[in-house]
């Protein structure tokens, strides 16, 4: 068995898991809580948020737990939007946002809110002159993730920081979701404002993640009630889970930058073998350069991605065709359109994502049951 | 020393059984649920069984069950996607002052958006009365959302008889269960109940799990956007090991309701009399007998409700002053406030909230400890001395009992 769709969900590690089901059974108090039970859950929290400020290196109060990576888009997408819309009503992303970044912005143009999408390149980057030049006087709020979850590209964040500084009255707002703890991120030092990260990525717990907010911005909360996590988001704190996002922080470090270069080794060599046994193989996205270790996105031509997928399910290796958040739609995906792939290649495309344990025999053993498979279906035509 | 956990309204320890399941789908069962692969599937399939199992418990369809993250949630996306779905019908909206803040924060913040809320009083046993809430009824009114049980004092609200009003004048119902959901028999057919929203870590579930009933065909605006989970009404990657827990959680919530009821009415009561008969000018807070089996809410006159928590924490005893989303505002209590219950009364109030792991020790164990606080805090209070020399008025406003 062999598990490549890294950048849909991850397994939960050891350390992770055994640090939540320590928390389910023993601290299972509610955090407002005033008894001992609550106060044991509130310190917990407060640690979590201390572990998990200190990994993006900013500081705790600048923390919101939420239930995931689409709820902290959401909430910062349209939390800066709908509490600085008297300033401006234009906002600024790209076309291959994650549909959490993209579908809210589609709800602000609903609500009269402006919305520039950016192109990209064939490779799936954005130019940050093009978002120079797309800034208008009522700007209020750049969207733009920092890895693309289905070709790896990495957008040049720190660039476009550096050119919004000019700007400061447009809030920044990074969806890490794909990239935290992957690659290098300095939030503080490329002006990132609010930036969006998951636990269930990185090998820590589903219905968990993080955004964070710079100190003095106010943003309108997404739910009302209990008045939780300073008001920004109301609901009795989900403690195991976030004792588990805080805990596979502490572990990304050593996990994923600990092998950061033996990934990017890897991932070349996957598309070396790749290009010498299947040459008419077609990498989607960056080869190399600007790209995440852990997503390779590629297309056999003539064969739609979704027979591969299934074909080489039946051999035990999983992979997806693009997200999975929109896998069972019947549509191509966006980021490929995109990049402006032609149709062909766009139904062939599967994603193939790597994790820290990811290892050459893997990468082996996924190429030549690839090879095998296309070899199959091919002769069967 | 004894620990004794009774603030089973608050938060619920996560049952032995549910915790099995929650590590298998931590660790064997992890795919991401809309995955097509294997790991995909079997992650579908856990989710599936529990929308059928949270189904079945309140007699709805699973294509009615829509998992959140929370009972917050949940309450802030029916009350806001049917307010914004059904705004063209009218603007106006029924709910009641005692509410949980999930509720009656989003009524004030559709309020600055335009809609218009009643907030029905309440006797002084937090009862509703039906002909208050059907003078209420406007031309334009198309949300009617009411508690099932209230969190800090317990009383049962009347959900049947008010989905029928609701039904006989087609507006839309939306019921907060998050303290009844398998704690009380739900029907939400016999009930004509529209939207209902639950809580996994109320009933032994994980924290950050919770769902909504919303019946087939009604229309909602969602609040959330991005994948088409949940059938577009909630996006985001399933929180698959929550979900699984929740639903076994709620299977056997439901297979040891009827008995476990009976197991903590016969220890509520016992509480309840023990602490009236034990403690000179205690007061029931609730509702007598429509009451839920575990809950246990009384005010402790001339008494600082935080005071007597921090002791009676020292004993081992964890219990709340109300509901645990308000405990860190001084605030007193808005439900006792409703009830006509007056200031300095609702601040001696305490609650104890029972469950599955209580034991009638437990009960002998508080009611052998909470006399003893209780005296010695109101020793100490100036309050008390001043009025124990003077003599005793009754406090115009309140019902305490002499």
């Amino acid at each position: 068995m062999l598990y490549l769709d890294n950048s849909a969900t991850t397994s939960i590690h050891p350390e992770v898991r055994k640090i939540i089901c320590d928390v389910l059974e023993k601290h299972f108090g509610n955090p407002s809580s005033l008894h001992k039970k609550g106060v044991e859950a509130e310190k917990l929290l407060n640690k979590s948020r201390e572990i998990v400020a200190q990994s993006l290196q900013v500081n705790p109060q600048e923390i919101i737990f939420t239930s995931g990576g689409t709820e902290g888009d959401n909430l910062a997408v349209k939390g800066v939007a709908l509490q600085y819309h008297k300033r401006g009503r234009h906002i600024i992303t790209s076309q291959i946002e994650h549909p959490a970044v993209k579908e809210s912005c589609r709800q602000l143009e609903e609500l009269g809110f402006e919305v520039t999408y950016l192109g990209v390149d064939k490779y799936g980057f954005i130019a940050p002159e093009d978002l120079l030049q797309s800034i208008r006087p009522d700007t209020i709020l750049v969207s733009i993730m920092h890895v693309n979850n289905e070709v790896g590209s990495i957008q040049p964040i720190a660039k476009i920081g550096d050119f919004l500084k000019k700007h400061h009255k447009i809030f920044f707002h990074v969806d890490a979701v794909q990239g935290f703890a992957k690659v290098p991120l300095k939030v503080k030092e490329w002006g990132i404002d609010l930036l969006t990260i998951s636990g269930h990525k990185i090998h820590g717990p589903k219905g968990v993640g993080a955004l964070y907010v710079k100190d003095g911005i106010k943003i309108v909360p997404l739910l009302a009630g209990g008045g939780q996590e300073a008001g920004i988001r109301s609901g009795t704190e989900n403690v195991p889970g976030i004792v588990g996002l805080a805990k596979s922080c502490q572990i990304a470090r050593e996990i994923f930058v600990g092998n950061s270069k033996k990934m990017l080794d890897l991932r070349k060599q996957c598309i070396s073998m790749i290009k010498d046994k299947l040459p008419e193989a077609i990498i989607n996205g960056p080869e190399c350069g600007e790209v995440s270790p852990y997503i390779l996105n590629l297309s056999v031509p003539r064969l739609k991605g979704e027979v591969l997928v299934h074909a080489l399910e039946k051999e035990g290796i999983y992979v997806s065709t693009g997200s999975a958040c929109s896998s069972k739609k019947n549509i191509t995906s966006p980021v490929l359109d995109a990049m402006g792939i032609d149709q062909e290649t766009k139904l062939g495309s599967i994603r193939v994502s790597f994790t820290y344990e990811t290892s050459l025999e893997d990468i082996k053993m996924f190429v030549n049951n690839l090879v095998k498979i296309v070899g199959q279906l091919i002769n069967k035509r | 020393m004894r620990r004794v956990y009774m603030d089973h309204s608050a938060t619920t320890p996560v049952r032995p059984e549910v915790a099995q399941v929650v590590t298998k789908y931590f660790t064997e069962t992890f795919g991401n649920a809309s995955s097509v692969h294997a790991f995909g599937r079997e992650a579908r399939k856990g989710v599936e069984t529990a929308r059928e199992q949270i189904a079945n418990l309140i007699k709805a369809k699973p294509e009615e069950i829509f998992f959140t993250s929370g009972g917050t949630e949940a309450d802030n996306m029916a009350i806001i996607g049917t307010a914004l779905a059904n705004k063209d019908k009218g603007k106006h909206i029924i709910t009641t002052q005692i509410e949980h803040h999930a509720v009656l924060d989003t009524c004030k913040y559709l309020e600055k958006q335009g809609f218009e809320v009643t907030y029905l009083p309440v006797d002084a046993e937090a009862m509703l009365d039906m002909e208050t809430l059907k003078k209420a009824i406007r031309k334009d009114t198309i949300l009617i959302t009411i508690m099932h049980v209230n969190n800090e004092v317990g009383t049962i609200l009347p959900i049947k008889e008010i989905g029928a009003i609701a039904k006989e004048n087609n507006i839309l119902f939306h019921v907060d269960a998050v303290q009844s959901f398998g704690k009380l028999p739900i029907d939400v057919n016999q009930m004509n109940i529209d939207m209902l929203s639950a809580s996994g870590h109320k009933i032994y579930a994980p924290k950050g799990i919770g769902c909504l009933f919303l019946r087939k065909g009604t229309k909602l605006s969602p609040i959330m956007f991005g994948g088409a989970q949940e059938r577009k009404r909630r996006p985001g990657t399933e929180n698959v090991p929550g979900i699984v827990g929740f639903g076994l959680a709620a299977e056997l919530a439901g297979k040891e309701m009827e008995e476990e009821n009976k197991r903590l009415t016969k220890l509520r009561d016992k509480l309840i009399d023990g602490i009236l008969e034990k403690i000179p000018e205690s007061q029931l807070n609730g509702h007598r007998t429509q009451r839920l089996p575990g809950n246990v809410n009384v005010s402790l006159r001339y008494i600082e409700g935080e005071s007597l928590l921090l002791m009676l924490d020292l004993k081992g005893i964890a219990a709340s002053s109300g509901s645990a989303c308000t405990s860190g505002s001084l605030d007193p209590s808005h439900v006792l406030m409703a009830m006509g219950i007056c200031h300095e009364i609702a601040h001696g109030s305490l609650r104890l909230t029972l469950g599955k792991i209580n034991t009638e020790e437990d009960i002998d164990y508080v009611l052998e400890v909470l006399p003893e606080i209780v005296e010695k805090l109101r020793e100490m209070s100036p309050l008390y001395n001043s009025i124990k020399l003077e003599r005793r008025e009754e406090c115009s406003k309140c019902t305490l009992t002499k």
